[in-house]
Order: C-alpha cells, then sequence, then structure tokens
C-alpha cells in the first residue's frame, strides 16, 4: 500500500487529472437482485465533466452517492445527505444544486459539472485559485462545496459587494470558520471570472 | 494517483456498506430483534445484534478511549445507543434493510436531563485523565470579608453541544489474512491503533491505521468511537471491505459532546477593584457509568486567570442517560470562560471600574493556585493592543447608551487563556542525492496546515526549497506521535521533525568532512551550514548530490524524538488573549448582530502565519456560534434529541460573520518547548462568548447568563 503524498492543497490541483478519467461502465449490484424490492434496477448514462458514463442503479440512489460511489468522483462531499451544508453543491445544466437531494436517475442527459470538471487542462479555475491565494478553507471538506457555489453565484451576478457574497454564500456551512477568507477568495475572483469561465 | 482523500475515499474492491441502528428508548433492556423482513431485503449480507457479536477483549468502561456497550451486551444506556450493524452490498440496501430491523425492549426509568438528578452528583474518577484534582482551593474557604465588599453571585450555564465537523465520521476497515487495516476520520492515529488491537485481541502491527485528511474533528474524532470499531467487526465478520459512513443525525449520539454546564461563580472585591475572594463550582453532566466517565474542566481556568487571596474551585458530575460527552474544542476553558468572564464583566459594572482596567487590578503575575511563574505571560500587551485596535476608547460605559440609528450598539470584551500542551512525538527525515526530502511522522492534519508546518520546518532545517519537501502524516507505520487534540500538535510533532533534520544534517556534515577532500579534512563541523541544497563552509561549497556521489551513497535517514524538557514543570504554561466586540441589537426584535471583532493573541511564536490567522478567526467563528446558536436539545419523555441535524443545530454561517481582525502580539516562550510555540487551535475559541454576552449587557442592559443567547431572553 504506497503512501499518500499530497498536500490538502492538492484538493484544489488535482482536479485536472481527474477529469481525464475514461468512460466506465459500472454495475455496483448483482443482476438478479434486479427487480426484487419493486426497485428495478436502471441502466442511465450520466454526463459528468462532459463524460459519459453509464451506470446500472436503482431509482432510490442519490446523483451525490453516484458520484462518489460508482464512478469514483468523490471531491463532491457528503456533509448532511439532507440539503443542509452545501458540501454536495454540483452544477447541472448551469444551475448549482445540492447533489444529495437529487435523484441520479433524474439528471439522465443533463449536463453535470463537478469540482473536478471545472478547471481547464492543468490550469486551476480562478475561483480554485482564489481560495488557494486567501487561505479560504482549513479541513478542505467543505471546500469543493463552497467553490462551486462561488462560481454559480459570481456567474449569477451575486458577487457585487462583501455583504451579498456573505449572503448568497450561506448555504454552505463551514464548520472551520475559514468564512471571512472565502469572501475575500470570491470577492477577488469575481473580478477574473467571465460568463462561462 | 494524487488527491486529498478523506476515510471513506478509499477504492476497495468488492466494498460492502455498513448502516448503523440506533436505539429509540433511553434505558432498559433489548429483549430481542425480528430480523425476518430485513434479512429478506435485497443485497443483505448479514445484520449484527449483540446476539451475533464478535466478543472483545479487554473492555475497561472506566477508560475515556473506548465507549461502551459495542454491542456487548442487551443493556441500553442512551436514546441513540447503537444496536445493531446491517450490512448490504450498497449503500442504499443497507440503510432500506436497517430501517426494517424491528428491535423490541423492556424499557425503564431513565434520567433523560440533568436537571433530574441534580442533587446527585458524584466527584469524577478520572478528572483531566489524572493531570489535575477535580477540587481546588488557595486561602481560606470562606474567608470573612470586610464591610464594603462587593459581591457577584451568580448561575451561569451552557447547553450540550456538538462539534459537527463538516466530515461525518467514516471508517473503511479490511480485515485480510491476520491484518487489520481501517481508514478511518480520527485526530489520533495511535491511539486508534493501540484501542483496535486491544479489542479484538490483535498485536498492535497487525492493525494499519490510515487517516491522510481529517475533514475537521474539534474533539469529537480523538477517542476511537463505536463506529470504526463496529466496522472492523464487519470486516471480520463478511470477509471483505466495509464502509461505514455516520449520518448527520447518528452524529448527534455517536461521537461525544460537549456536556451542559451549570456553573455557580462567586466573586467578592474591595471597593478599589480588587478580588478579595473567587469560588468557581462546576457541574456539568457525564454519560451513565457503563458508558465511560468524561469531565467537562470548567473551572481549571479560573484556578490561574486572576490573582486573589482566596479560590476555590470544584468539579462534580450528574449521570444522565446520554452517550459519552467528550472533548469539544477549548474543552473546559470555553464553557468556563463564558461563566467566569461573565462574573468579572458584571463586578466591574458594580464597581463602576472599566473591565480592561478592573482586570489589570487583578492580573496574576504568577498561576495563583498551582503557585508556579508562567513560562510567558504576554496578556497585558494583548488588552493593550487589542484595545487600541478596537477603539474601546470610544466605549461609553453606561448599558443602552450607544446607538446607530435605530439599532443598540453593545461593545465588550473578554480574556481568553488556554493552556499549552505538549508529548513526546517521533519522526523522520530522508534526504536523496536529488536534493529532495520526505518528512513522515504518524501524525495528522485536522486542518491546521500540518503537512505544510512540518515541510516548511524540515526544508529551513536542511537549507532546502520548500517544493523539493514533501510529508507524510497520517498511517500508523510512521514514527509515532500524539493524538491532535489541545493545541499542542507542532509544539508536539516539529521539534521531533527538527531533531530528525538536525541527524540527516550531521551526517551531511560528516560526509564533507569525511569525503569532501583535502582541504576539507580539518574542518569542524560546527561552521558547517546547510545552504540551498549544499554544505557551505570556509573550505568551499559541495553540493548534496555530489556528496552522495563522492560518497557512493544513494539517501540519508534519521528518525529522532522529542519530549518535553524535566524542567517544564516547574511553570505554569499557557497561551492568552484578549477579544473585543461590537454587537448590533434590534431593540425590537431582539436580534443580535456581531458587526466587529478584534481579537489579540499571545500564541508565541507563530510558525505560518497565513494558517495562524486562519485559525484564529476560525476558532472566533466557533465561539460566535457557541453564543449565538448552538444547543443539542433533548425531548425530556424519550430523551432523544430533537434537532439532530445541522440545520435545526445552528452554527454561524458566513452572513453571520463580519470582518475580523487579528492581531498576534510579540510572544516567545522559551520553556515550553524550543520553538516558543504555545498552540493556536483551541485559544480563540475561550472568551468569544464571554465577550459577545458582555457586548449584548453594554448595548441592552440585560444580563445573559444562559448560552445561547436567544432573542426570548432579550424581549423579556
Ligand atoms: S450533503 Fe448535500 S447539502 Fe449537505
Ligand atoms: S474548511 Fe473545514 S469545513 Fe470548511
Amino acid at each position: 500500500m504506497s503512501l499518500p503524498d499530497t498536500t490538502r492543497r492538492t484538493i484544489l490541483g488535482t482536479v485536472a487529472t481527474l477529469a481525464a478519467l475514461p468512460t466506465v461502465s459500472r454495475a455496483d449490484i448483482s443482476e438478479p437482485d434486479a427487480v426484487s424490492g419493486g426497485l428495478g434496477l436502471q441502466n442511465v448514462t450520466l454526463q459528468v465533466n462532459g463524460q459519459q458514463f453509464r451506470v446500472t442503479l436503482e431509482p432510490r440512489v442519490s446523483l451525490l452517492d453516484v458520484l462518489r460511489e460508482t464512478i469514483g468522483l468523490t471531491g463532491t462531499k457528503k456533509g448532511c445527505d439532507h440539503g443542509a451544508c452545501g458540501a454536495c453543491t454540483v452544477h447541472v445544466d448551469g444551475r448549482r444544486i445540492v447533489s444529495c437531494l437529487t435523484l441520479a436517475a433524474r439528471c439522465k442527459s443533463k449536463k453535470i459539472v463537478t469540482i473536478e470538471g471545472l478547471s481547464n487542462g492543468g490550469d486551476l479555475h480562478p475561483v480554485q485559485a482564489a481560495f488557494l491565494h486567501h487561505d479560504g478553507f482549513q479541513c478542505g471538506y467543505c471546500t469543493p462545496g463552497q467553490i462551486m457555489s462561488a462560481v454559480a453565484l459570481i456567474q449569477e451576478g451575486h458577487a457585487s459587494s462583501a455583504d451579498e457574497i456573505r449572503e448568497w454564500m450561506s448555504g454552505n456551512i463551514c464548520r472551520c470558520g475559514a468564512y471571512p477568507n472565502i469572501v475575500a477568495a470570491v470577492q477577488d475572483a469575481s473580478g477574473n471570472v467571465t460568463e462561462g469561465g | 494517483m494524487g488527491g486529498a482523500k478523506y476515510a471513506a475515499e478509499f477504492e476497495l474492491p468488492d466494498m460492502a456498506h455498513a448502516v448503523l441502528v440506533q436505539s429509540t428508548i433511553a434505558a432498559g433492556k433489548i429483549l430481542g430483534f425480528d430480523l425476518i423482513a430485513a434479512k429478506a431485503m435485497p443485497g443483505v449480507l448479514v445484520i449484527i445484534t449483540p446476539d451475533n457479536a464478535e466478543k472483545l477483549h479487554n473492555l475497561k468502561p472506566a477508560q475515556q478511549k473506548v465507549t461502551y456497550p459495542l454491542l456487548q451486551n442487551a443493556d441500553i444506556k442512551f436514546n441513540g445507543q447503537h444496536v445493531a450493524v446491517v450490512v448490504a452490498d450498497t449503500f442504499e440496501r443497507a440503510t432500506a434493510a436497517a430501517a426494517a430491523v424491528r428491535v423490541h425492549y423492556r424499557a425503564t426509568k431513565a434520567v433523560t436531563t440533568m436537571d433530574q438528578a441534580f442533587s446527585e452528583s458524584v466527584t469524577p474518577k478520572n478528572f483531566s485523565n489524572g493531570r489535575a484534582k477535580p477540587d481546588s482551593q488557595i486561602g481560606e474557604t470562606s474567608p470573612i470579608l470586610p464591610s464594603g465588599t462587593l459581591r457577584v453571585e451568580q448561575i451561569y450555564t451552557t447547553p450540550i453541544e456538538h462539534h459537527n465537523p463538516m466530515e461525518p465520521h467514516a471508517t473503511i476497515a479490511h480485515w485480510s489474512g491476520e491484518q487489520l487495516t481501517v481508514w478511518t476520520a480520527t485526530q489520533g492515529i495511535s491511539g486508534a491503533q493501540k484501542a483496535l488491537s486491544s479489542l479484538f485481541g490483535l498485536k498492535p502491527q497487525n492493525v494499519t491505521v490510515i487517516c491522510p485528511y481529517v475533514g475537521g474533528g474539534f474533539g469529537s474524532k480523538g477517542n476511537t468511537w463505536p463506529p470504526a470499531v463496529l466496522a472492523a467487526m464487519a470486516t471480520r465478520q463478511v470477509n471483505r471491505p466495509v464502509k461505514l459512513v455516520v449520518t448527520r443525525e447518528q452524529m448527534f449520539t455517536s461521537n461525544g459532546y460537549r456536556p451542559r454546564t451549570v456553573q455557580r461563580i462567586k466573586l467578592a472585591a474591595n471597593p478599589d477593584g480588587r478580588l478579595l475572594s473567587v469560588r468557581h463550582d462546576v457541574k456539568t453532566q457525564t454519560s451513565m457509568p457503563e458508558v465511560g466517565e468524561f469531565a467537562e474542566p470548567s473551572a481549571l481556568i479560573t484556578r490561574m486567570l486572576y490573582s486573589a487571596p482566596s479560590i476555590g474551585t470544584s468539579h462534580r458530575l450528574v449521570q444522565v442517560n446520554h452517550g459519552l460527552p467528550t472533548y469539544m474544542r477549548g474543552p473546559g476553558e470555553s464553557s468556563g470562560a463564558f461563566a467566569i468572564e461573565s462574573a468579572m464583566d458584571e463586578m466591574a459594572a458594580a464597581l463602576k471600574i472599566d473591565p480592561i482596567d478592573f482586570r489589570l487590578r487583578n492580573y496574576a503575575e504568577r498561576d495563583p493556585t498551582a503557585d508556579l511563574p508562567f513560562a510567558s505571560k504576554a496578556l497585558r500587551e494583548c488588552y493593550a493592543q487589542g484595545a487600541a485596535a478596537f477603539g474601546w476608547e470610544k466605549r461609553n460605559p453606561a448599558p443602552r447608551s450607544m446607538r446607530d440609528g435605530h439599532m443598540l450598539v453593545g461593545m465588550g470584551m473578554a480574556t481568553s487563556s488556554y493552556p499549552t500542551n505538549r508529548m513526546p512525538a517521533s519522526a523522520s527525515v530522508h534526504l536523496t542525492a536529488d536534493g529532495s526530502a520526505l518528512v513522515r511522522s504518524g501524525t495528522q492534519d485536522i486542518g491546521t496546515g500540518t503537512y505544510t508546518t512540518l515541510a516548511q520546518v524540515a526544508a529551513d532545517e536542511l537549507g532546502l526549497p520548500l517544493g523539493k519537501v514533501r510529508t507524510q502524516l497520517g498511517d500508523s507505520r510512521l514514527p509515532p506521535a500524539p493524538v491532535s487534540g489541545g493545541s499542542m500538535t507542532s509544539a508536539s510533532v516539529v521539534p521531533a521533525v527538527q531533531a530528525a533534520a538536525q541527524g540527516v544534517k550531521a551526517q551531511l556534515f560528516a560526509l564533507a568532512i569525511s569525503h569532501g577532500g583535502f582541504q576539507w579534512q580539518s574542518v569542524s563541523p560546527d561552521v558547517l551550514t546547510l545552504i540551498d541544497s549544499a554544505v557551505d563552509g570556509p573550505a568551499g561549497r559541495i553540493g548534496i548530490g555530489q556528496l552522495f556521489t563522492l560518497a557512493k551513497i544513494k539517501q540519508l535517514n534519521a528518525t529522532a524524538g522529542a519530549q518535553p524538557a524535566p524542567d517544564a514543570n516547574d511553570y505554569s504554561k499557557h497561551a492568552f488573549g484578549a477579544q473585543f466586540v461590537e454587537v448590533r441589537v434590534d431593540p425590537d426584535l431582539g436580534i443580535v448582530r456581531v458587526s466587529r471583532w478584534v481579537g489579540a493573541f499571545d500564541c508565541g511564536r507563530v510558525l505560518n502565519a497565513k494558517t495562524a490567522r486562519s485559525q484564529l478567526i476560525g476558532g472566533i467563528i466557533y465561539g460566535m456560534g457557541m453564543a449565538l446558536f448552538e444547543e443539542t436539545r433533548i425531548d425530556r419523555n424519550t430523551g432523544r434529541i430533537t434537532n439532530a441535524n445541522i440545520s435545526d443545530y445552528l452554527v454561524a454561517v458566513n452572513a453571520d460573520v463580519p470582518e475580523i481582525e487579528t492581531i498576534i502580539v510579540d510572544s516567545i516562550d522559551p520553556i515550553s518547548n524550543p520553538l516558543g510555540t504555545k498552540g493556536i487551535g483551541e485559544l480563540p475559541m475561550v472568551g468569544a462568548a464571554p465577550a459577545i454576552a458582555n457586548a449584548v449587557y453594554h448595548a441592552t442592559g440585560t444580563r445573559i447568563r444562559d448560552l445561547p443567547i436567544r432573542i426570548e431572553q432579550l424581549l423579556a
């Protein structure tokens, strides 16, 4: 077993390598159980970060759990599984949503973007770079959700002042209390982010 | 492949998923299970209950490291106790089957809140792990006080609070061959290795604990809590890797909490503002003894904070049918400071003396109870610099005297203090010919920047660019280090890394002298330095790579341990601070908003200014939560937590937090550890809540003695 050799700061930095994941077809569930319990398995193709993933899943599976457990994109975090913390924020068809309250099966033919799909090639997204620069995180667990929210609110035009950022970022809990640095990062990045950036 | 992976994110083939089932009564016995429906559900592999659970070894309920009953018997001691574990091939299937488990109980009478057994308190058996006594007294217990003495006697309470780190507790356990490998979210991998090997009767070397990243702990990941043990039990039963992620709701009953405290403070002072006597008597809740014991040491801070001829403290426990409480950020000091620092403010108001002035008149030049000098103390500078930056002189001392339009404005302050801790630790440093180094230590990074700090220390010592130093943490196979708690990781581990780096450096110098050639032979190692990846001295420079070639070696290693200096016990070791807060209170609605904050801290030498500031801010915000929002509510009838989720258990969000200015006053502690650091994780949390309560009093004239501060208290 090899020891991990990264620092926490690579939460923001390694996303580019993940974006190169091949298309996978994985069935975590054995076929014979397919129809028992009234929860027939479905084959669903999800488009995540511009790639197609064919997954076999029960209709009750959340988008968050498919991303983390089936596709292996663990950058999106589970903090509550109840829509209360924002750690699981991803973009679906350009809108930020909490993926723990979204059924994966309803995301067929929608464009899903996760933290792993944010950076362009090897370059950090400006919001990621700003979080690094302003130390907008400590344990890093809330950070992918914070960044996905920040990217969206800048695009929506809700980052015009520190107060507006505080208000619009309040759906993302950071128990480490990185809020002032998060606000600084979003303010900083909002000058650099263009539509679709 | 890189990527910061948290415990639940490691991929193992054929992973099964475990989900906990919790008791729905607070006290009694399990009569039996009805598992027919659950077992028939798709994908279910096994359901572990006390009937078929593996019998564990070395069960010692008195010790705090592990809590019980771990499915070892049918007794129920609290609502939310784990009664079964369902293992299935997917998370959804395990969750569905867990909901189908039926448990039959015989309920007995439970003590569901502290007040139901308030008079039946007991003395803690293992107070502060034996490092302090539950009671203390200097001077007369009840000194005779002259006429004209002013008195403040009040009861202050703090509620049950939950740590709620954003990463839920999670464990992946894999039993294969004779080897148990556990990826778990913990603040202490060595403690987890010890606990698991002991419980399962395994040799420590047969248990590997891995935890490269922790998504916040705040004390809740210090012990090895039941879910990690039950995940290990499950993998031994199903012979495949098992992932057990505690749900947010289960986090409220699975891994400790700060217990409720009821604290009586009695202060007496003469009209000149000198304290004549101080008493701080604490009652706090603990679990039933079969589950374990924990005492929140709230009065420890009162033993050393101010000077007075008579200082007495006590701690008593009330046993309640709840899970085991545990350390939570600023354990003892946070809750205790709320009581003593609120009372100090009340006394200052009674004396009509400025709160800072009153504190300065009773400034402790040495620790009054321990009767020892402080290793270092720059609290005066904290008061002065904090007050200046805040604009304290603009404060009109009369309550309800300051307004901004319709809003009442209040300014409050309080003192912070937290002990400087240190434990033995070890580390190794590994240098290769390309001039890159690897630092390894069995500590863990809980969000405090340990990876960066340790790399920085080794880079400085070895004269290498920071980019050439990597750090490996979070694996029990690495040189052992203590739990990341009590703000002591830097103080403990950095000296070990320094020592190991110095070991490598000494070897490099010896090589330069022996292999550098003729002109190096007479050089003393004392005059050599390591700069820019080369040994530098009177005989010239030799690059590390060149030296390795000359000596025909590929690498250099050194492992070193470091421990507290023996004379460290001759001093009282603490970090200090002063918190200044401005609040705005809506006089009609009672809504409190924190509008400004200045915190000035004496936290010794700072290794990394950026991450230090982040920790200071984070602690202050945690304190805002304590003051204004956080409270775990219990249903008296069932003993069940009624707000076991992160939307009804309120924590501070972005919109609650104003700009925060932190000041680090110049101070180096030469005694507590060779670096001069004093710990930074807990300190900023201490004093934050009373500073807010004192500001709310100043704004409104209403003194709030029960946290959290609520609108209804201000409208009453
Ligand atoms: S995990 Fe989805 S909001 Fe918390
Ligand atoms: S960085 Fe730890 S929760 Fe936000």
